[in-house]
Formats: structure tokens, sequence, C-alpha cells
């Protein structure tokens, strides 16, 4: 009685909705997370990842939740994911060198259908690299990291708002749709600061995963249902709840059927398709008669706002869709588009990871330009104006 | 008072306070006086020493690109970080260095102000050297008021340091309004070339 009552009075001191903070990208991500319900963090500290464990680890508390400073990357996301299965919302944050730590427990968290969200902060790489500055080479292993056929969802976000609001989103539809989602942050991002209110409580929409309403007898972990995403139980609720990286048939336990491992496989599929049209997120710019677009994420995007701004008011008609949601790739937006424009330039900091898939769903509707910068700078908006200017 | 874009950066050598100085800058215009800011950094993986920047953009706008354009400030608390950040002015911006710790300066525009010296004066400590700079760019920016200023110090630092960087800013300050701004050349492009 007494640990809820002061558990309550904790709340009430750090009321912080509806305030104004000057706040870092990385501090909002906490603060995110908090709102969505995240109430267990694991990490292990990395350059430029560390103020989201740093916030998490004296927010968490005063919100009844737990943090946990684990001895690798490696325990942060198993500790992550055995939490998760407890039914509470957990998440870890990296940065490059982590996340190829993470990838194995990651795929065990896409087999297990396990909820959670792995934040990786982007700097320059491979291996040690640039610590403390920009990149976004790891697009490409947040989607295919791990091994296996795997669904996964991958967002990026590019100014401090998003930070807050795409956190939220990632652990809804994370959630919803039981499985890991990644998001891509840069050492830009992070460590940014910009003024922002932190939305009210009300305000916020929050998702939380559906639990069995069956008696705990009759339950099968990963029965399939029409939305594919099988109800699930937190584990110590008396519901039977097998976990296991094999391949596992209705009840979780392994199996070598091929009939109930083809179901279990596209089921994992569907479950993502079914729902593109809330995964995918796009946010355009002066698209209507863009005949020129750019496509960008994360940092670039802020810079290619200003460059887009600028081709318009050199009487350029230029465009901009910015990918918040980078994997399943927003296909129908960005072909839609390709249909009206001349052609697309995908500005990236690595040599065509995106521009890549641009590129793959093209088929010849559109020419599609990339531009590349991989020495651990941001690309400015003269370099993306530059490259508008040339077509 | 209506902005596109304030560009200031701030540079020195990293542990000489620079990113806490742009925080407490960029805490004044934003939530003290009510702007848009944007403050970023850049640093080495060193700790101590390596060169260290950070910047802030103030707009009555959204702030689409969040990094420096067009510089109207700079800051250099030494010469290593004079020579290298010194780049992108407006042909009015204005350039405050540590006099004590830089000897060049590439524009004309340079106000030459002993920060260092006079943190140690007024508080026996070069710690809040960082400050007593900060006291001057604020003076000397239009945006901010000094009580917004002094504000968001108050607000930022550790309480029972509230004192003696309250005493550093006022010394920044006292130190900016001394200077003769109008000793300076109002832009460094020659008036007869700005007609064009």
């Amino acid at each position: 009685m007494n640990a809820i009552q002061t558990g309550e009075k904790r709340r009430m001191k750090h009321e912080l909705n509806g305030k104004k903070f000057l706040l870092q990208g990385n501090e909002a991500m906490a603060e995110g997370a908090i709102a969505a319900g995240c109430r267990f963090f694991a990490g292990y500290p990395i350059t430029p990842a560390s103020e989201i464990s740093e916030r998490m680890s004296y927010r968490l508390p005063q919100v009844d939740g737990t943090f946990i400073q684990m001895e690798d990357e490696i325990s942060s996301l198993g500790a992550v994911i055995g939490a998760s299965l407890a039914g509470v919302k957990s998440m870890t944050a990296t940065s490059g060198p982590g996340f190829s730590l993470m990838q194995e427990n990651l795929g065990y968290a896409c087999m297990t259908e396990t909820p959670c969200v792995v934040v990786n902060v982007m700097r320059g790489g491979p291996s040690t690299g640039l610590p403390t500055s920009p990149a976004q080479g790891d697009v490409l292993q947040a989607r295919w990291g791990t091994h296996g056929d795997h669904p996964v969802i991958v967002l990026s976000v590019s100014s401090v708002s998003e930070c807050f609001s795409i956190t939220v989103t990632a652990f809804n539809l994370s959630e919803k749709y039981r499985v890991p989602v990644v998001v891509l942050s840069d050492e830009v991002v992070a460590h940014s600061r910009e003024t922002f209110t932190i939305p009210t409580a009300d305000s916020i929409e929050v998702a939380d995963r559906i639990v069995p309403n069956v008696p705990p007898e009759w339950y099968k972990p990963y029965e399939d249902n029409s939305r594919g995403v099988p109800p699930m139980a937190p584990m110590g609720d008396g519901y039977r709840h097998h976990v296991t990286g094999l391949a596992h048939d209705a009840r979780g336990f392994p199996t070598e059927r091929p009939d109930e491992i083809e179901a279990f496989s596209n089921r994992q599929f569907r479950k993502i398709t079914n729902g593109f049209f809330e995964i995918q997120i796009t946010k355009k710019l002066t698209v209507e008669d863009a005949e020129i677009v750019v496509i960008a994420y994360g940092s670039v995007a802020r810079s290619a706002r200003r460059a887009v701004a600028m081709a318009r008011s050199q009487g350029i008609k230029a465009g901009l869709i910015q990918l918040v949601t980078l994997f399943p790739f927003p296909k129908n937006t960005v072909v839609n588009l390709m249909r009206q424009c001349k052609a697309v330039i995908v500005p990236e900091m690595n040599m065509g990871q995106i521009s890549r898939e641009v590129k793959r769903v093209n088929t010849g509707l559109t020419e599609v330009y990339k531009y590349n910068r991989i020495d651990g700078k941001l690309i400015t908006p003269m370099e993306i104006f530059e490259e508008i200017q040339k077509i | 008072m209506d902005v596109d874009r304030f560009e200031i950066r701030l540079s020195g050598s990293g542990g000489q306070g620079i990113i806490l100085a742009a925080i407490i800058l960029a805490e004044a215009a934003g939530i003290f006086e009510g702007y848009h800011v944007s403050q970023t950094q850049s640093y080495g993986p060193e700790a101590r020493g390596g060169r260290c920047k950070a910047e802030v953009v103030i707009s009555s706008r959204q702030i689409d690109y969040p990094k420096a354009v067009q510089l109207d400030m700079m800051l250099a608390m030494n010469q290593a970080s004079c020579d290298a950040y010194c780049f992108d002015f407006k042909p009015n911006g204005l350039l405050l260095v540590d006099s004590g710790l830089v000897e060049q300066v590439p524009t004309s525009r340079a106000v030459f102000l002993p920060f260092t010296k006079i943190a140690r004066e007024v508080a026996g400590k070069d710690l809040v050297a960082n400050i007593v700079a900060l006291g001057a760019l604020g003076y000397f920016c239009p945006l901010l008021t000094n009580k917004n200023l002094e504000a968001a110090l108050t607000a930022r630092v550790p309480p029972e340091t509230v004192k003696i960087n309250s005493k550093a800013l006022q010394a920044g300050f006292k130190a900016a309004e001394e200077f003769d701004l109008n000793s300076l050349p109002r832009s460094i492009i020659p008036e007869e070339e700005e007609e064009i």
C-alpha cells in the first residue's frame, strides 16, 4: 500500500506532459517510450545512443518501471525479450556495433513473435568506425541483419518531435503485430536539441497487445486467426506458453511438419502485409505538381526539406517524400509519384541502400539518381539543391 | 522580432563548456523568448581536448535544416577552433574570440575580449570562462535579453553553482557593454562592392 502511494507521489512530481523543454532526440525517444507504456529497458551504453539509457535510468523508476544495465548488447535484447514475454512493454537502444551483436536475439524475437522496440542510433561504420559522426549505413542490416527469411518493421526519425511520436508508433506497431520494430536514428537527430512540448497523455494514441479471452486450457499461443496475430498471454498467469527459437506449431512446440512450418511462415508475412495501410508511413512536401522528387529519410530529410524549398523559390517544381517507414518499403506511395515525375533523387549517408529499393520498384517509370556521402558529415541542403539543379 | 534564421556557432576545446553554453543559449531563445531553436554539436571521441563546436539556429518558423548555413555570430575559445570553424559567415557576421587564447582572426569584424582572464578575476577559476563568453554573446545577440539569458542559466546549472555562474554572466555582459561595436567595419564587404 505504502509502495503504491509513494509511487503515485513520484508520478505527480515528475509529470512532464504538456510542458515545453529543450530536448535532445535521444531524450525525446525515452519520453516517447514512456508515453507509449514502456516499463522495461535493458541496455549497454554506447555513443551516440547513451542518452536514451541515461534518461531511462532515472525516468523509469519514477513511473514504477525497471531499468537494468546489462553486461553487453546480446544480453540486453535477451532481457528485453524476457520482459516482453512477461507482459511488459520493453525496449533497448544501441548503435551500430551493439546492433550487430543484437542480430541473433532479433531473430529470436521474430521467431517467437515477441513485441519489442530496438533503437539503433546510426554512427559511422563498419566496426568501431566513427563514434561521434552520423551515417545511415545500417539500413539494410536493420532489414536483413538477422538470418532467415523474416518480417520486421524498420522506422526512421528525422527530428526531436519525431523521436517522440515515432517511438510511440514503434511500440504500437510492435504490440499490434507481435513483431520487433527497429527505429533507426542517427547521430545528428540523436544529439540535436530542439524545443518540444511533451503531449498530454490523452492526446497520445497507445495500442496494447491483445491478450487471450479463452480459458487457459484452450489457449494455443501461436494459433492463426483473421489478423494473423495470435493473442499473447503474459507468462506466469496460468496460460501454457512454450517459447522456442525452433520452428513451432500452434502450441509453440518444435515441429518439422512441412504443412505446419509453411502455415507458420506464411502467417509471419501475411500479418505484416495485412497492415501495410498503417505500417507504411511517409510524409510529403509539395509533391502535387512535382517534376523532381527527392526521397529521403532520417536527418538527410531535414536537408532535403530545405533543398526542396530552395528549388521552389527558384521556380523548380520539386517535392519531397520523407520515408518514415523504411521496411516494409512504402512501394505504393513511391510508385504513384514515380508515375508523375521526371526524376527521383535519393540522397543518403551510405553508398545507396534505399536508392537500391527505389530502383527495385521503379520498373522504368522515371529516372532514379542517387547522391551519397560517406565521410561522416551530414549532407547539406546546398548539395541536394545542386543535384536538383543538374536535372 | 521576426527572424528567418539567426545562426550562432560556439567553438573551442573539448572540456571548455562549449556545448553547455550552447544549450543555455538555446534554452534562453527557445523556452524563455519563445523562438523555434535547434542546437547541434560536433566533437571528437576524446573526453577532453580536441576541437569542439556547437551551433544554435534561432527562427520564428519551424526549422528545416538543423545545422548552421550562414553564421550571424561565432565564438572561438581557442586558436585551433577559430582556424577550423570560422567559415560560412554572413558579411555582417560577428566573431567573438578569447583574446588570451586567440591571436589571429580571419575577419575584421572580430571582438577580442579576455573571457578566461575575466573568469579568473571574478570567480577565481577558469571554469566559468564559457559563461563569461555566453554573457558577451547574449549581449550582442539582438534576439536575447540579458534577463532571459540569466533565467536560462539559473534553470540549467547545478543550484550550488548559480552564484558563481551569475557573477560570470554579469561580467560577460559588462565586458561586452564596454566594447564599442561601431569601431568595427559594418560589413566585411567594402560598401561600394556591396551595392552590386
